[in-house]
């Protein structure tokens, strides 16, 4: 049974100006003691869904209108809030980008950390301090005794960050979900928050799920990756694969745009186009007015999730010419497979190639 | 990239800027100060892109804000075409400002939300009225948006109606449009997303070309200094620890400190992950109002002893490497550059650093 299952989860947000959708028909799965990075740009759903998992969705405006979220093969959708609360924190935790607005700027570290052992498992208070002061030497704060008495605004970012780790950790819960966890922090103090993460999450077999839009971050930790735009996973991989041979357009281009070294002096390949405003979400393929590979089919029908490989999917029509479907790079492979659900003809006259249907459209 | 022309536009001599501490609200009394910048030098050529990398506080920013004079430095000398303008005033001022712009980093909160885009990149020709006769001005910004990739019909609109990406086009089209020599822009690209990120770093590089621009191109981010700038110089708590070209800074680090920071950067490729060496740096950045004696970095540095509590390393190419030459031989702040040995505790097992 996996940790953590999503499956077919939709989000959207009521406004003034109507129904906003933002996350539509996300699955993804976690397993003990691995770590599932979700990938994409700002607007593409990746917290959204998160916090829909969590149960901290600010509701309203949002609201989840389909899915199901199973935990350890129980749907915590369906849970009343009380027994959902009791999940929080014990079983699952959430680490955020932005320590300093996390933490209750009036109350001592020490406090905060405490309040976790006395409130969730009823230890006396003197205990719960010493609790507090031995997690904190855990993540690394040094004097650790001496700093349990000082407050947030006292700390540097990193250290501030370890403290939430800290909190996060504190009662050992099965899955981690974090938020863009170093995007605040300079790149010595973020290679140092990740290795204490990865570190904790090998020690006590956590599922971590790790959300960023940050693609050097991913190769460095993550066993398996689900790329987000637009509310939908486009492509979902073991990390290998991803970067060797993407299988979706975005993913290509993305990768892509990474300045590097022997590309210096040129320009650097651009994904032309912004990301889509979720207020007006194009038709069909939601990346089509982007992509370089856009079909006519791509305006009109949005693509289901194609297995490429085992564990391996994609939300492109054309996937076989991508990387990730050819085995090669230049796409030598292509027009192999059967014909589409609902093929269309293609401007240049041929036939949209196919691929094994799977999952929902 | 290009050969390092004789004259340099700008110079930078000793550059320092100090923020008094005080305390009492009456009568205040200096405690201190935040030495944010403290003693840089560096040169820059017409033409031609510095990259300055360092983390935050390492005053990279000051640096920038001195150069544009938003603020005063402290000491130190800011040569323009071998002028002297550090201490400018008045039209004076006004005259030299022209040619040295600034691009921001954050496009949300650098242009004013009640202007309308052609009014906020039209702006600077009401302070230079000289730059562009007024008639003129009108088809000069539609220009300049053009120039930048944006609608020139966009120009009655206002901030709020544009992406980041296209807000900093707008912000980036603001700083050309007194066609200077030179364009500061700090952290200019960090606040885009991924995709928008490569598009306006085209963009700037295109617009190089086209106008000639030198840029001080300031950044955190490692790959996107590396690709644009011809040459690098590290920051470390307000000095300049290492300088060079992209390669001999990338390739040939010999300052611990742009060792450990090139360590740290993640790679974009899972495949390497096994073969990562990665330095860790002990303990934090010393608070710039009381920094380390002599040598900066000494107090998470591996291989400080006790000359570099003593004595302050002077940025200089390394005597071992003057004679023989190659990648190695740049400027370095470090008493020991040329000795080429590694943290000895391997990555991951805690402490590595023993101050001196």
């Amino acid at each position: 049974m996996a940790l953590l299952e999503v499956t077919g989860l939709h989000v959207e947000f009521r406004t003034r100006d109507g129904t906003v959708p933002a996350v539509s028909g996300v699955s993804y799965r976690v397993d003990a003691g691995e770590t599932l990075a979700v990938l994409g740009e700002s607007g593409s759903g990746k917290s959204v869904t998160a916090q829909a998992v969590m149960g901290i969705l600010d509701s309203p405006p949002g609201r989840i209108t389909a899915g199901r979220v199973l935990f350890r093969g129980q749907d915590l959708l369906t849970l009343k809030e009380e027994r959902r609360r009791r999940i929080r924190g014990a079983e699952m935790a959430m680490i955020f980008q932005d320590a300093l607005s996390a933490l209750n700027p009036v109350l001592t570290v020490g406090a905060q950390l405490g309040e976790m052992f006395t409130v969730h498992r009823g230890m006396s208070r003197k205990a719960a301090r010493a609790e507090a002061v031995r997690l904190m030497d855990r993540v690394g704060i040094p004097a650790a005794k001496d700093r349990a008495g000082d407050y947030p605004h006292q700390f540097s970012g990193g250290m501030r960050q370890r403290i939430m780790i800290a909190m996060a950790l504190a009662l050992e819960p099965a899955l981690i979900i974090a938020d863009e966890p170093t995007t605040a922090l300079d790149v010595t103090v973020q290679a140092q928050v990740m290795d204490l993460l990865a570190e904790l999450r090998r020690e006590l077999a956590m599922g971590l799920v790790l959300i960023t839009h940050d693609l050097g971050v991913v190769a460095d930790v993550a066993d398996r990756i689900v790329v987000m735009y637009a509310g939908r996973i486009v492509e979902s991989a073991p990390v290998r694969d991803i970067y060797r041979r993407p299988a979706h357009p975005y993913t290509e281009g993305l990768l892509e745009s990474v300045p590097r070294v022997d590309r210096k002096g040129r320009e650097l390949y651009a994904i032309k186009g912004l990301p889509p405003n979720p207020r007006r979400i194009p038709p069909g393929c939601a990346f089509h007015p982007r992509c370089p590979r856009a079909r006519e089919v791509c305006r009109t029908e949005v693509p289901p999730q194609f297995e490429v490989a085992p564990e391996r999917t994609s939300a492109c029509f054309f996937w076989r010419e991508t990387p990730g479907g050819t085995g090669a790079p230049d796409g030598t492979e292509m027009r192999g497979g059967t014909e589409m659900p609902g093929g269309t003809e293609t401007p240049g006259g041929t036939r949209a190639p196919g691929g094994t249907e799977e999952g929902d459209g | 990239m290009a050969e390092r022309p004789a004259e340099p536009i700008l110079e930078v001599r000793d550059l320092v800027k100090h923020y008094p501490l005080t305390r009492g609200v009456l009568f205040k009394k200096r405690t201190g100060a935040v030495r944010a910048v403290d003693g840089v030098s560096f040169e820059l050529a017409a033409g031609e892109t510095l990259g300055i990398v360092g983390e935050s506080g390492c005053g990279k920013s000051t640096v920038a804000r001195t150069l544009v004079h938003l603020e005063r430095p402290t000491a130190g000398r800011i040569r323009y075409r071998g002028e002297d303008i550090t201490r400018l005033s008045g039209r004076a001022l006004k005259a030299v400002r022209r040619n040295i712009q600034m691009v921001f980093q954050d496009p949300y909160t650098s242009l004013n939300p009640r202007m309308t885009v052609g009014d906020i990149v039209g702006e600077p020709y009401e302070i230079h009225p000289e730059a562009a006769p007024k008639g003129d001005r009108r088809r000069r910004v539609r220009e300049l948006l053009e120039v930048v990739g944006l609608d020139p019909d966009y120009a009655g609109r206002y901030p709020h109606q544009f992406s980041g990406g296209q807000r900093q086009r707008i912000g980036i089209a603001r700083g050309l449009a007194l066609r200077p020599e030179i364009i500061v822009a700090d952290e200019p690209v960090s606040a885009l997303d991924v995709s928008v990120q490569a598009q306006v770093v085209n963009l700037m590089e295109r617009l190089q070309a086209e106008f000639g621009l030198a840029y001080l191109f300031i950044a955190h981010d490692l790959s996107v200094v590396r690709h644009i700038s011809d040459r690098v110089a590290v920051m470390y708590l307000g000095r300049l620890a290492e300088t060079g070209t992209d390669t001999e800074i990338y390739e040939h680090p010999t300052h611990p400190y742009t060792r450990a920071l090139l360590s740290a950067v993640p790679r974009p490729d899972p495949a390497a992950r096994a073969r990562r060496a990665r330095i860790p740096l002990a303990g934090e950045v010393p608070s710039p109002a009381h920094p380390p004696s002599g040598c900066r970095f000494r107090t998470r540095c591996w291989k400080a002893r006790e000359r570099c509590a003593r004595e302050v390393p002077e940025l200089a190419v390394p005597e071992a490497y003057r004679a023989s030459g190659g990648p190695a031989a740049h400027p370095s702040a470090c008493h020991f550059a040329a000795e080429p040995d590694e943290p000895d505790e391997p990555y991951g097992t805690g402490e590595a650093g023993r101050g001196a």
